[in-house]
């Protein structure tokens, strides 16, 4: 599978081009901010009618790297749902998550937008602890061994905007998975101050890039 | 014919003046249902339009709201309102005049909608807004006329198809409602008289004198244009001698960017300190407000300008108009010209200053164009629906509405006169559930049937839509003021793409200032003081048109000629030189030159379908050569030709060129393409799938938003036929994509391509090496591109 490697408290980590990170020794597959079910909640708020198309295309992602990972623990990092309601998928959506979550570990980390316990099945915990690693949804400046979400970080490289991951010595922030995400440019002050000098962006696409985190020089 | 009343013949007999035949005719034909005036510039159409009002309204009979003016800028409808009030006033007639637009207060409106002038002077999105409240038919139940002023400034964007579409409602309304409009000299008046008509009923035309032949030259300088790019600033010594020659010089420019450059290094070459200001559609109001000040009290000797004077605003004594740069459009160069003399009858004085070399053949064909009064311009197409489907979602705002009623409604509006029901009917399913084709919000529609009526599920939801009424989807902007320690105030905007491109201490021009960015700050930017610095160019994109289909094919006919006389020596030599070494590009041909430079192969093609078409050409080019491994790396793309530079050389181009292959191309192609997600954008928001946004409203964190461009995938993948994406398909083979362009380029050329494989770059080449705008090409040359770059960073950064 074509990743990118790198070291996180003494773990072995593989970033996806997709966006997810495959923790190889443990078969842990996480991923981040799939906010599914987002034009559904606009659209119970009178809102504009977007093309409700997010929840299977962001499903498909997943599926395929369930199906190229085989991971025996599946961690969603927080913000699954874009809210409570959203969480109620219909049949179809029903059954395929269940599918996918069939024979094998599944936690749900709330996040800001899914507080609380959803219908379909696994774990809801607020954080986990596997080996060195802690899994929560929004990143702790003091914490070690740390992965994390919430921020939806990107980076501009040759001048290409893509999502990424953002990695230092403490910690690794995931690129929002799900289809209707924005993105946070890591050029942004909160997290320059997060990520340590030496922080490293990888750039998803259809092939990773590692370059040194972007930042925005300072005021002369 | 019919008379005056007293007052105006006393008022125009004290004044000397006489009425115009136009305005004459205007009041005979009062009666009719649908009128349209073509007068050139000065020829007193505004009055002409109003006449009849207030002939109407000087008895005093009249009760509310009888005559609605439509300009397309709020300024114009300030400036209207201060003039027509001075005849008013004078003659002591009892009309009420207020206008009405973004910048009126919330008080002055709330009272209008209760009480409502005589004469309201307003916008269209000002005037769709009005129609979007429940009050509509009280406030346009008596109305009689409306005038809409520059109507053929309108008819070229989606405003005036929108306000074609608030006519037909106001119809509704007002049943005996007469409409009147003010058009400048264009190439077809029929067409904008079927545009204006209250269809099926015809539009009658009043052409007025067109008055004497403009005195229009090519300015003469001692330096030569530059082989490539913009700005004309080598022509600064001579324009100032023309400036000091008149008593007021109106200088236009293509672009605000340009405007901005021209500007300071006139003002630095202004040793005498002439009065000179600028005036662009970035500026600050308070800053554009003093400069027409200043310049309607006749205290300007200069004023270097962009489109933004293009429109009305009667500048008082212009004596001589400079265009610089080529003007790309004849009909535009001929109502700029009229700007210099506003006085009926007086011959207009214009110079031309070319950019460029290209620019001196393309000025010199556009001379001969005017001489022969031959206008240019592109045939109108039917109303786009996705400003159909705004105009559905005000109706639902304003009441719930009949569908049938409505159809019939709006077919009675020029642009959509011939618009099927089955269009129609998909229009009014993309408001009401999204028109998916997973039918997914059966609960959550956004419009609802409820007793044969089609209404807002939320009534919330119209304050959501009112706040995007209107069709102009500039890109996102940013405005620009001094930091509070140099005053605070609001200088301009620029466009946010060029905002997140600066670092603190860069150094941009902007009103003629060179200031530094300091910081951002409630999303203005913040900027200092920084004379004598060199400044970073501001990107404002300003509108960049595409040379015309007329006056390329003059241009490729004047090539044909033996010798040149009439052109400046520098310009005549190259075309000798291009003919020696390569050819002349021909009328009914395709020129094709392949040689190697810069260590590249290069491919340039001369199709002289202007830039968007070139660049459209250029796109479906380096795919296919990037399919055929040719491993292209880049192009460049202008008004007659795009070069292509990549690793391989093409041996024969001719195949690349085949129609059907470039039509099959274009499908392929379409997916994943910028131009084609910046077009989808704009539809989304004039249809009202995605919000603008609005300043003080956006989120501190920006991951709540997520771009259009995702949008614009997901539909690509799951619903390739929606209404959008058809929407979005057919505007952009009219605008960016210019498709339609292309074909009639290798139609006229009939397979007729003349392939000359040189062994160095040719005298008509190489001025494209200097063209800004090069596009890199997404393919295998772009990946190993960033691999490098990603490469060096992290070598640089010692984590490689």
């Amino acid at each position: 599978m074509s990743g990118h490697e790198f070291t996180l408290a003494g773990a072995t980590l593989t970033a996806l081009p997709s966006g997810a990170l495959f923790w190889a020794q443990e078969a842990c597959l996480t991923v981040s901010d799939l906010h599914l079910g987002r034009s559904g909640r606009y659209a119970r708020r009178g809102g504009a009618l977007l093309p409700p198309y997010e929840v299977e295309e962001t499903l498909a992602r997943l599926d395929a790297d369930i199906a190229a990972c085989a991971p025996r623990t599946v961690i969603c990092l927080g913000d699954s749902f874009d809210d409570l309601a959203a969480a109620e998928l219909g049949e179809r959506f029903a059954l395929w998550l269940a599918r996918l979550m069939a024979g094998r570990r599944w936690i749900w980390i709330e996040g800001n937008h899914d507080p609380g316990p959803v219908a379909l099945g696994g774990e809801h915990r607020g954080e986990v602890a596997l080996g060195p690693l802690r899994f929560h949804h929004i990143a702790d400046p003091g914490a070690t061994g740390e992965v994390s979400g919430h921020y939806h970080p990107k980076a501009r490289l040759a001048g290409q905007a893509r999502r990424c991951f953002l990695v230092d010595q403490a910690r690794a922030i995931l690129p929002a998975y799900g289809t209707y995400t924005g993105g946070l440019h890591c050029d942004d002050g909160v997290l320059r101050d997060l990520m340590a000098p030496g922080a490293v962006a990888i750039l998803t696409g259809r092939t990773l890039r590692a370059v040194p985190m972007p930042r925005r020089k300072e005021n002369p | 014919m019919r008379p005056l009343p007293a007052p105006f013949t006393d008022w125009f007999a004290k004044r000397g003046w006489q009425i115009h035949p136009h305005q004459q005719a205007l009041l005979d034909r009062a009666d009719e249902s649908a009128l349209l005036l073509v007068a050139p510039t000065g020829g007193g159409k505004t009055l002409a339009g109003f006449l009849p009002s207030l002939a109407e309204l000087a008895g005093g009979a009249h009760r509310g709201l009888h005559t609605l003016y439509i300009s397309p800028l709020k300024a114009l409808a300030a400036d209207i309102r201060r003039n027509l009030t001075i005849p008013v006033m004078e003659m002591a007639l009892p009309i009420r005049i207020e206008d009405r637009t973004g910048d009126t207060s919330y008080t002055a409106r709330r009272r209008q909608r209760a009480d409502p002038p005589h004469i309201l002077l307003t916008t269209p999105e000002s005037l769709a807004l009005l129609l979007s409240y429940e009050d509509a038919p009280h406030i346009f139940a008596g109305l009689s006329r409306v005038i809409v002023d520059e109507v053929h400034a309108l008819a070229e964007s989606k405003r005036g198809d929108q306000l074609m579409l608030c006519l037909a409602r106001l119809t509704r309304l007002a049943p005996g409602l007469r409409r009147v409009g003010l058009s400048a000299t264009v190439e077809d008046p029929g067409a904008i008289a079927r545009f204006l008509a209250r269809h099926p009923d015809p539009c009658g035309i009043v052409d007025a004198d067109p008055g004497p032949d403009p005195d229009i030259a090519m300015l003469a300088t001692d330096t030569p244009p530059p082989w490539a790019g913009g700005g004309g600033r080598y022509a600064i010594p001579e324009v100032l001698a023309e400036i000091k020659r008149h008593r007021t010089t109106l200088i236009f420019h293509n672009t605000r960017a340009q405007a901005e450059l021209f500007f300071r290094d006139l003002w630095l070459a202004n040793e005498d300190g002439l009065p000179i200001g600028i005036h662009h559609g970035s500026l600050a109001r308070a800053a554009r407000e003093k400069v027409e000040t200043a310049m309607v009290a006749g205290e300007l000797r200069a004023v270097v300008c962009t489109g933004s004077l293009d429109l009305g605003i009667d500048w008082g004594d212009v004596d001589l108009v400079i265009q610089v740069g080529a003007p790309k459009n004849v009909k535009r160069l001929v109502q700029r010209i009229g700007r210099a003399n506003h006085r009926y009858n007086a011959p207009s004085k214009a110079l031309l200053v070319p950019a460029n070399r290209w620019e001196v053949v393309e000025c010199q064909a556009a001379l001969q164009a005017v001489k022969a009064r031959d206008l240019d311009g592109d045939p109108r197409g039917s109303g786009p629906r996705d400003v159909l489907c705004q105009h559905i979602l005000i109706n639902a705002c304003s009441a719930p509405f009949d569908a049938d009623a409505l159809f019939a409604e709006v077919t009675r509006a020029g642009p959509y006169a011939t618009l099927t029901r089955t269009e129609f009917d998909a229009c009014l399913d993309f408001c009401a559930t999204g028109g998916y084709a997973l039918r997914a919000y059966d609960r959550w529609q956004r419009l609802m049937l409820r007793e044969g009526r089609w209404g807002l599920r939320d009534p919330r939801a119209a304050r959501d839509i009112r706040m995007n009424i209107g069709t102009i989807t500039d890109s996102e902007m940013v405005k620009v003021r001094w930091q509070n320690r140099h005053g605070g105030q609001p200088l301009g905007e620029v466009e946010e793409a060029f905002a997140s491109t600066l670092t603190p201490g860069d150094t941009f021009l902007i009103g003629g200032h060179v200031v530094r960015y300091v910081g951002l700050r409630e999303m203005a930017l913040e900027v200092s003081p920084a004379p004598g610095r060199k400044p970073k160019i501001a990107v404002f994109s300003g509108t960049k048109f595409s040379t015309s289909t007329q006056l390329s094919e003059r241009i490729l006919h004047m090539l044909q000629a033996e010798a040149w006389p009439d052109l400046p020596p520098h310009t005549a030599e190259w075309l000798v030189l291009q003919r020696s070494v390569s050819r002349l590009p021909a009328p009914g041909r395709i020129l094709v030159e392949t040689f190697p430079a810069e260590g590249r192969a290069h491919l340039c093609i001369y199709g002289f379908a202007g830039k968007a078409a070139q660049q459209t050409l250029g796109l479906l080019l380096t795919k296919r050569m990037e399919e055929e491994g040719m491993a292209p790396l880049g192009f460049v793309a202008t008004d007659y030709a795009t070069l292509i530079w990549g690793l391989e050389t093409v041996a024969d181009p001719i195949p690349l060129l085949d129609r059907d292959a470039l039509r099959a191309g274009l499908e392929t192609w379409l997916a994943g393409n910028a131009v084609m997600k910046r077009t989808f954008r704009n539809v989304a928001l004039v249809a009202g799938l995605i919000a603008r946004n609005h300043p003080g409203q956006r989120k501190s964190g920006r991951q709540a938003t997520f771009s259009s461009d995702i949008l614009y995938d997901t539909l690509r993948r799951y619903d390739p036929d929606h209404l959008l994406l058809k929407v979005t398909r057919e505007e952009a083979m009219r605008g960016l994509v210019s498709f339609g362009r292309i074909e009639a380029m290798l139609d006229r050329a009939g397979g007729q391509i003349d392939h000359h494989v040189l062994d160095r770059v040719t005298p008509f080449a190489a001025p494209l090496f200097l063209e800004v705008g090069k596009i890199p090409v997404e393919g295998a040359g772009r990946e190993r591109l960033m691999d490098e770059a990603a490469t060096r960073l992290m070598a640089e950064a010692g984590l490689g």
